[in-house]
């Protein structure tokens, strides 16, 4: 099972990204990524299908009620460059019977650094630059299930300082490929079991 | 029966006391105009301007997910509430250039306060059972400092929305307390004085930063 979150919806436009606003990228890229994990033979939960405004929190239990081998909280931005991948910023704990919500991820922080390493090979691979980092975000710090979020913007090279652009088809499918085979290994190398 | 004469008299002193009345007004109107145009508005005094310090700024670059130190001379007021908030002010008057690597409008405006609250432990618990602080520790406090820093409106609401961009802004500011104050361990954040979930959508703002976690993870590898 593998649960993908394609950020704002609804009210919450996200970023603005030329002439699309962030929630309507980050749903065609997640209904894309689903179509190839399914192909694959992956279960997937998504956060929402349509424009409909979603609370992190609900985000969240949506996530922990999937019992995910996985969590990809999918944004896109007009910043930087390539894929920004990030694993929430709270502080590696033990797992206990009751987690605190607003920190439940602290159990599962050490799995969820492994996983960014995955999908940053995987990317790599496909020629995407990759920058990784720790964030405090709602929801992300909620979820109990090794959980990243993937931020896209335009691949910038120095021959191309202002980038190719997120609405070219061809940059998404090969972002969307290079997850979708990070996440076949995630599985395959036993590295997706449930346990924190 | 008033004597004609005598009226006649109480008139024209009358007469002559309001017309000696408008000739007075009209004396001192004039004196004080010139009074005022011999005045020199100039101040005879240069105001105090305050010793320029060497400061070391955390400034953010989007094109690489860093954060690093750049030193710079500025003038900086002696308290040190109006100094972090003069050292924010100039890493915000950086990130609205036209060149910044780290492109924010607002400028040092954008810092309406920052105060600087002393860590005190709250985890003693008394025999009577109350898990606030004591006495003793409000006495003694940990010597760490807690940096309240408090945003206005108008910056986050044109802050770019996106988990780098936000993130970099939060780094930078806690990186930068820290750099200039050792003893801020922690920062918090207001906006306008009120609590706000995120920045711009993205990084958390109700939470509390510890500055040993502030430096980004850069590179490639995690």
């Amino acid at each position: 099972m593998v649960v993908l979150d394609a950020a704002h919806g609804g009210d919450d436009a996200g970023a603005g990204l030329g002439n699309t606003p962030e929630k309507n990228y980050t749903l065609s890229l997640s209904v894309r990524l689903r179509s190839l994990l399914m192909a694959r033979g992956f279960q997937v939960v998504t956060t929402r299908e349509a424009d409909a405004t979603i609370e992190p929190d609900r985000r969240a239990e949506i996530a922990n009620h999937a019992g995910a081998i996985a969590c990809l909280s999918l944004h896109a931005t007009e910043s930087g460059s390539g894929v920004h991948i990030f694993v929430s910023s709270l502080a590696p704990a033990g797992t206990a019977q009751f987690l605190p919500w607003k920190t439940a991820q602290s159990a599962w922080v050490t799995r969820s650094l492994t996983l960014a390493g995955v999908l940053n090979s995987a990317l790599q691979h496909a020629g995407v630059t990759v920058t990784l980092g720790r964030v405090g975000m709602p929801g992300l710090d909620s979820m109990t299930c090794p959980a990243v979020a993937v931020e896209i913007a335009p691949q910038r090279t120095p021959d191309s300082p202002g980038g190719e652009s997120l609405e070219d088809f061809g940059a998404q499918a090969r972002v969307a490929e290079a997850l979708a085979a990070a996440l076949v290994d995630w599985r395959s190398a036993g590295r997706g079991v449930r346990a924190p | 029966m008033i004597p004609r004469h005598q009226t006649i008299l109480f008139i024209v002193l009358l007469a002559a006391s309001i017309v000696m009345g408008a000739v007075l007004w009209n004396l001192r109107e004039r004196a004080h105009e010139r009074l005022l145009k011999g005045e020199v508005s100039e101040p005879t005094q240069a105001p105090q301007v305050a010793p320029a310090e060497q400061a070391t700024l955390m400034v953010a670059n989007d094109a690489d997910n860093t954060v690093t130190a750049r030193v710079l001379t500025l003038p900086l007021p002696q308290n040190p509430e109006a100094r972090a908030r003069a050292l924010l002010g100039k890493l915000f008057d950086l990130y609205a250039a036209t060149d910044a690597t780290h492109r924010v409008a607002g400028g040092a405006s954008s810092v309406a306060q920052v105060f600087l609250v002393p860590i005190v432990k709250t985890n003693i618990h008394r025999e009577d059972g109350d898990a606030g602080p004591s006495p003793a520790s409000l006495a003694n406090p940990t010597g760490q400092v807690l940096a309240v820093v408090n945003l206005t409106g108008g910056f986050v609401s044109t802050h770019p929305s996106g988990i780098e961009t936000e993130t970099l802004t939060i780094l930078s500011i806690c990186s930068t307390l820290h750099a200039n104050f050792p003893d801020v361990t922690q920062v918090r954040f207001l906006v306008d004085g009120q609590q706000r979930p995120t920045l711009a959508g993205h990084a958390d703002l109700t939470r509390t930063y510890l500055t040993e976690d502030t430096v980004p993870i850069a590179g490639a590898q995690p």
